[in-house]
């Protein structure tokens, strides 16, 4: 600690710089972070010389992958148009369930904190899973093809929906809910009357969104067996047709950037 | 009719925001309270209605406690109790005419009002009401396009929908400017004195009160510290009461504009 | 009593209502008509059943094994792959951040393309990067931290882009007017304004790809989701319960000390 007297004639006064904050906390979290990575690297079994070496392979494969063999095209139509269905009403039902569920979420709707904290939980819980473990989790149960991936899709949605509805919910201005209940309306005049139209876009902005991303997914639960082009995959891979890989692949690009493209220009109208 | 017997209100921070209210306010009366911020005006009002509750003490509309009161029984007596708000709380996406027929669910069955599905009777009378209110053309018009003066009026409409007995007012005019304030205060007058309509209404201005109210009812910490006549309400006689000059509202507009005596 | 004309209710909005209620109906009749659902089979209650019990008994047993190949294990691979990937991809997602940020870039072309890049690396399935991925360097976790690392440059390189392009320029022009060079500019004035947004999205990522690297075993790119499949497959449902609970109980504690650390940083 030094003292500076400062230059003022008529009187001494002492003043101290300030020490400057202890870096500790960051050369412990930068310490931690590399050792982490370090760790994750030993783990997994990664190493740069590896994947250098194997970077031949991977120019092969490109290669390989060019030209996408234009004549699959037709033969991976009707999955496609399947994996459209499995993502719309698994959207939908999810969706459905989502109101309720949201509804149940919010602290400002749900009657008292032993509802709404219960079943934010879980909530929590459902949306920690993978959507390609559900897919699984319902193939073994319902069997092969698209409606154990309709299912997953549909929990999926409703995590995704209903979080992001509750969210919505909570920020709504209070004032029409406080008038309405001056009015004397019941619970669910209340909702209808106050809630709902000031939500509404907003759900259905949550409802693209998650269709979006329900496109991109229901174009991979194919790999469980759960319906749509992504059982493709597995097949042309296991008979190193690359150029079909390049196929499904460029095709599910074509089609998610098509939706996502009207999705975005519908929700912009929206909101 | 609405009575206070010993109304308390103690908030869970241990703040007392009513304390011992007795009040007897009759039907047709147009009462204002007035009271700095803080007072226990808002409490006050909004416990007539019950949307605040209070600790202790009981208040009763027309014989009928509503303290005591559950359920759809709260909701029948809310019914005949119009409310119009600072920020006129409208449903901002809804056109008018959705708005003020918001008012009338506490008459139908739940199916009927979510389907929207309200009887020839119910929109004759939310028309009527907007007529009242000088702004039928709008009837259509989605209320986030109305100025603050009109949506004010589509929320009273909304009361008269209701078939009210009693409006109250909380603060109704303080985010309207002086011309629109004394065209809303001049339609509460209106009802008040055509339909018979009790009135009970917060304002923080006493001048403004002096020019509407039959009585006025001054708060301080919880209390009431005055209940006359308009003409009692002299400044001398609140700045007694609130201890220094009473200042005309805290109203900006209220210090720049003088207001005719509408007599 | 009516003195004035009553509105009528405007008949405009009717027709596009129409048209899209009814362009909804169609898609929907299609979309349910095109599945086939040939009745549950008998056993789908069966199997219900079964994985319930086997979620509410799990095989504690799994847990720890001394040789490996346990849960633990697993779930430790998991969280290696995706610390790494989440790793790579935030440091190989910064020089794209700036190439599609539009404020950073000469001339919207550039921008534009960096955009597409980022939008075409975000679209691309992360499973069939991993599948490919496979190809190159074999079966194994290194194959999974190579797609997520790619495939998340997609999603945090639009992100940051948007937080670069959302920075204050007033800073900017403050370390301009002092003389520095464009690095020093980036250093001083860019950089610690995106700082918190970065962490915050690279947090965020690493919640997803946390989901992600659990069920890239089940391609078998690593991880957890490969003894899943297996018990799966073999119909080891208390097996898979205890999985399952692992799996929710590790991106549990990784979201909540993931939104812990969000908050501090915002």
């Amino acid at each position: 600690m030094k003292r500076i007297e400062s230059l003022n004639m008529n009187r001494l006064t002492k003043q101290e710089i300030p020490k400057a904050p202890t870096k500790i906390k960051h050369y412990l979290t930068a310490a931690l972070i590399v050792l982490l990575i370090g760790w994750s690297a030993y783990q997994t079994e990664s190493s740069f010389i590896d994947f250098v070496e194997g970077f031949p392979n991977m120019f092969d494969l490109l290669v390989q992958m060019y030209p996408p063999s234009w004549s699959y095209f037709d033969d991976i139509v009707p999955a496609m148009l399947d994996t459209f269905r499995m993502a719309v009403i698994g959207t939908t039902m999810g969706a459905l369930l989502a109101v309720p569920f949201a509804l149940l979420c919010a602290s400002n709707i749900a009657a008292s904190n032993w509802i709404y904290y219960p079943f934010r939980f879980i909530l929590n819980l459902i949306r920690t899973i993978p959507e390609l473990l559900l897919a699984a989790i319902f193939v073994a149960i319902f069997g092969l093809g698209p409606l154990p991936g309709i299912f997953a899709l549909a929990v999926f949605s409703m995590g995704i929906i209903a979080k992001l509805t509750y969210e919505a919910m909570e920020s709504i201005d209070k004032g029409p809910l406080e008038a309405m209940t001056a009015v004397g309306a019941n619970k669910i005049q209340w909702i209808v009357y106050s809630v709902v139209p000031q939500v509404s876009p907003y759900f259905v902005s949550f409802v693209l969104y998650t269709f979006e991303i329900n496109i991109r997914v229901a174009a991979i639960l194919g790999l469980v067996g759960a319906g749509g082009i992504g059982e493709y995959y597995d097949k042309t891979l296991g008979f190193l047709e690359y150029d079909k890989v390049s196929t499904i692949i460029i095709f599910t690009l074509m089609v998610v950037l098509l939706i996502d493209y009207i999705s975005t220009k519908l929700r912009e109208k929206l909101l | 009719m609405i009575e206070f017997h010993r109304v308390t209100k103690i908030y869970p921070n241990g703040v007392v925001g009513l304390e011992n209210i007795d009040l007897k306010i009759e039907k047709g009366e147009f009462v204002v309270i007035v009271g700095l911020s803080g007072a226990g005006k808002s409490t006050l009002l909004r416990s007539i209605n019950r949307l605040h509750e209070i600790s202790s003490g009981e208040i009763t509309i027309d014989g009928k406690s509503i303290t005591k009161a559950k359920g759809k029984e709260l909701r029948r007596i809310r019914r005949d109790i119009g409310m119009i708000f600072q920020n006129f709380n409208l449903v901002k996406r809804s056109t008018v005419l959705r708005n003020v027929l918001s008012g009338r669910v506490g008459y139908h069955s739940t199916l009927r009002t979510v389907l929207g599905w309200f009887p020839k009777e119910d929109v004759d009378l939310a028309m009527n009401a907007l007529e009242r209110m000088n702004i039928l053309e709008k009837a259509y018009t989605r209320s986030d396009q109305l100025s603050g003066g009109q949506q004010q009026r589509v929320s009273i409409a909304r009361a008269l929908a209701q078939k009210a007995k009693i409006i109250l007012a909380d603060e109704p005019v303080a985010s309207l400017d002086p011309l629109t304030t004394k065209q809303v205060m001049d339609d509460l007058k209106k009802i008040n004195q055509e339909l018979g309509i009790t009135l009970v209404v917060n304002l923080h201005s006493v001048d403004l009160a002096r020019q509407y109210a039959t009585r006025i009812i001054g708060l301080k910490a919880g209390q009431i510290v005055f209940d006359g006549s308009a003409r009692e309400a002299t400044d001398k006689r609140f700045s007694e009461i609130y201890g220094k000059p009473f200042e005309v509202g805290t109203n900006e507009a209220d210090r720049e504009f003088k207001y005719e005596s509408i007599n | 009593m009516k003195s004035v004309a009553r509105p009528v209710k405007p008949k405009k909005n009717r027709f596009m209502l129409w048209s899209i209620y009814v362009l909804l109906a169609v898609i929907y009749i299609w979309a349910l008509s095109g599945i086939p659902i040939e009745g549950f089979k008998e056993t789908a209650g069966q199997i219900t059943k079964a994985i319930l019990s086997g979620i509410l008994s799990p095989d504690w047993g799994y847990v720890y094994l001394p040789e490996g190949e346990d849960l633990l294990r697993g779930l430790l691979d998991t969280l290696a792959i995706a610390i790494l990937g989440t790793f790579i991809s935030a440091f190989l997602c910064i020089p794209f951040a700036f190439w599609a940020a539009n404020n950073m870039t000469k001339g919207k072309i550039a921008a534009g393309t960096g955009k597409f890049i980022l939008s075409f690396i975000r679209t691309f399935p992360e499973l069939v990067m991993a599948l490919l991925f496979i190809k190159v360097v074999g079966p194994g976790s290194f194959a999974g931290v190579l797609a997520l690392g790619l495939h998340s440059i997609g999603m945090l390189g639009k992100l940051f882009s948007e937080e670069v392009e959302n920075i204050d320029f007033g800073p900017i022009e403050a370390l301009k007017a002092t003389g520095a060079s464009g690095l020093q500019t980036l250093w001083f004035a860019v950089v610690p304004q995106i700082i918190p947004g970065f962490i915050s999205y690279t947090l965020y990522r690493f919640e997803i790809n946390l989901r992600s690297a659990s069920i890239l075993g089940i391609i078998g790119a690593g991880g957890i989701g490969t003894p899943l499949i297996f018990a799966m497959q073999s119909r080891d449902w208390s097996r898979v319960g205890i999985i399952l609970l692992g799996i929710i109980a590790m991106v549990t504690i990784v979201d909540i000390i993931s939104g812990y650390l969000r908050k501090k940083v915002v």
